[in-house]
């Protein structure tokens, strides 16, 4: 058979995902044996990764010395479904008008957007944080909105034009036969039918503007109630003395909800990787 | 659509209003503020003048051919090793062995949470006293006494691309795992039928159909960490004396930490340059595929 392994190459393959999948996942077994350990235990020399009296003290008590931890986690997820909503707002329209219509410099002006990808924040911090601060913008939850719905509209055009190509045309005019306008068509005929890939955009762009909100809230926020999870935890970081039980268990508790949704997502996740590989 | 054809059509313009309004505010709009703010000496005060070329000059002269130099360095290591690990992991998982369903779930974690937060994790275990690497780097004689991987130039270095890495594979991994499974199996039996050893299936088969996908990856990923940010800055700052600042460090301390504006746009311009070019690259490249595969561009 093709795919029958002999013992050895068995044992090697074995070997090898053993060896790859402890690299990946090391950190988060190590963070979350930290967060088992009280503080004296931690800091003991020589290193051990089991030690005795192991607790789930932390998770108990970082919701006292972090009290603003529920908050992060809201406003990480805020800013991230905003960012998706917005972005979809430009997304289905643009692809639509990519996907479907013939009009001069189509190509070019898709070209132009697919290059914004090139950029990330960090690029354009400068000028925006004079803009913000020039508009009174600065420390709102839209100064960290607004950057990240801009870098998740191309690779989002890009993914579902390559979807809406696929649907027959047939369906438009039918519709069109039937009288109806063509805003209609999209809302009720398009829209419907490119479910599966608007599913696939969505999740893209939401990863996309969950993981990457730490440098617009780093620079355009300093109110502590606005933050996201990575910038609020980050100042925990940033002390002298870091109760590393604690902020260990509160990034485990903080990205544990996405985690586990992401585990059921995951078919969508890889095809929206795959489709459009145009932006890391 | 034959009816859209005849007249004039301002529909699609219409749908593409949105996007395009988002753009001009956040991207093109600033990209071109980034352009006249580098030829003026902005800082805080609302008060500036235009000063030519000087900015420019003032880059040129200081330590700054070096950091473009090491940002590139920087790079090249990264972007090298998670193509090689990333194309391991592919091969890997890609093999028929019981659990690989499972296998592919646990690779995605990096990747998906807040870098932000996977960096944290890693700032604890590269803490020299307590810290999981020098621990075991000690418990098993590689390291005589503990050692602070952060404090010195190079171990510094090395540490933010190891991160740098680490949250960059699963996407990799991921990408040309779905790849060679898009392989067509018939090619593998043909060459099974015929008695090829499986190593060499890979090498004439599996291998030249994934360049393709390696480059576009490595292209991206070379982007992607030319951008990065979260991790250096968080585990150094940049530090220790400048061993991990690259252009976008650089560029962030001297605008944001120092209020140097104009300077600041200067570096970005220099950024938006190299980017350009990547992206030049980019777009041959998948210009190139698309001729080669027209159903399938990326």
């Amino acid at each position: 058979m093709l795919h029958k392994y002999r013992w050895y190459e068995y044992v090697l393959i074995y070997f090898g995902l053993a060896v790859f999948l402890t690299f990946v996942l090391a950190p988060f077994v190590e963070a979350f044996v930290v967060s088992l350990r009280p503080l004296s235990s931690l800091f003991s020399i020589p290193y051990r990764f089991i030690t005795d009296e192991m607790t789930f003290d932390a998770y108990f008590t970082m919701w006292e010395n972090v009290p603003l931890l529920w908050m992060y986690m809201f406003n990480s997820f805020f800013i991230a479904s905003v960012v998706t909503v917005l972005g979809l707002m430009c997304i289905i329209p643009a692809a639509y008008a990519f996907a479907r219509f013939q009009f001069p410099a189509r190509n070019s002006l898709l070209g132009v957007f697919i290059a914004v990808n090139m950029f990330s924040g960090a690029v354009l911090i400068i000028p925006l944080f004079k803009l913000m601060q020039q508009y009174g913008l600065l420390n709102t939850y839209f100064a960290m909105i607004a950057p990240g719905t801009a870098f998740v509209i191309p690779t989002g055009i890009w993914l579902l034009r390559s979807y809406l190509v696929r649907i027959p045309k047939e369906l438009e005019e039918a519709a069109w036969v039937d009288g109806a306008g063509r805003i209609y068509t999209l809302w009720r005929v398009i829209i419907p039918v490119a479910l599966p890939g608007i599913v696939v955009v969505t999740i893209t762009a939401f990863i996309t503007a969950y993981a990457q909100q730490f440098i617009y809230a780093l620079t355009f926020n300093s109110v502590n109630e606005l933050n996201p999870l990575p910038v609020g935890l980050f100042q925990f970081f940033g002390r002298q003395t870091v109760v590393w039980n604690e902020l260990m268990a509160a990034s485990l508790v903080g990205i544990l909800p996405v985690l586990f949704v992401y585990v059921f997502l995951q078919r969508y996740i890889v095809a929206g990787l795959t489709a459009g590989a145009v932006k890391e | 659509m034959a009816h859209t054809a005849k007249q004039k059509d301002y529909f699609p313009y219409l749908l593409l209003v949105p996007a395009t309004l988002v753009m001009l505010a956040i991207v093109a709009y600033p990209l071109f503020e980034t352009f006249r703010l580098s030829f003026t000496n902005t800082s805080m005060s609302p008060k500036f003048e235009y000063v030519g070329l000087e900015n420019y000059e003032k880059i040129m002269s200081r330590q700054f051919p070096q950091v473009i130099a090491r940002t590139f360095y920087w790079m090249s290591l990264s972007v090298g090793l998670k193509m090689l690990i990333g194309t391991l992991g592919a091969v890997l998982l890609n093999a028929m062995v019981p659990g690989r369903a499972l296998f592919r779930v646990l690779v995605m974690p990096p990747w998906v949470i807040p870098i932000a937060i996977g960096v944290f994790i890693w700032g604890w275990m590269y803490n020299g006293q307590f810290g999981m690497i020098s621990g075991v780097a000690q418990r098993i004689g590689i390291l005589s006494g503990p050692f602070e991987f952060l404090a010195y130039k190079n171990s510094a270095f090395m540490a933010t691309i190891v991160t740098d890495v680490w949250i960059g594979v699963p996407m990799v991994t991921l990408y040309l795992l779905a790849s060679m499974q898009s392989i067509s199996r018939d090619l593998y039996e043909a060459a099974w039928v015929d008695g090829a050893s499986r190593f060499y299936r890979f090498r004439r088969i599996t291998l030249p159909l994934i360049v393709p996908s390696i480059a576009t990856m490595a292209l991206l990923s070379a982007i992607a960490t030319f951008n990065s940010f979260d991790i250096i800055w968080i585990l150094t700052e940049g530090g220790p004396r400048g061993a991990t600042t690259t252009m976008i460090i650089d560029t962030y301390k001297t605008a944001i930490s120092r209020f140097k504006y104009g300077e600041g746009a200067a570096r970005t311009v220099m950024i938006v340059l190299f980017l350009g070019s990547f992206t030049f690259v980019y777009f041959i490249l998948l210009s190139r595929l698309a001729r080669r595969s027209p159903n399938n561009a990326a």
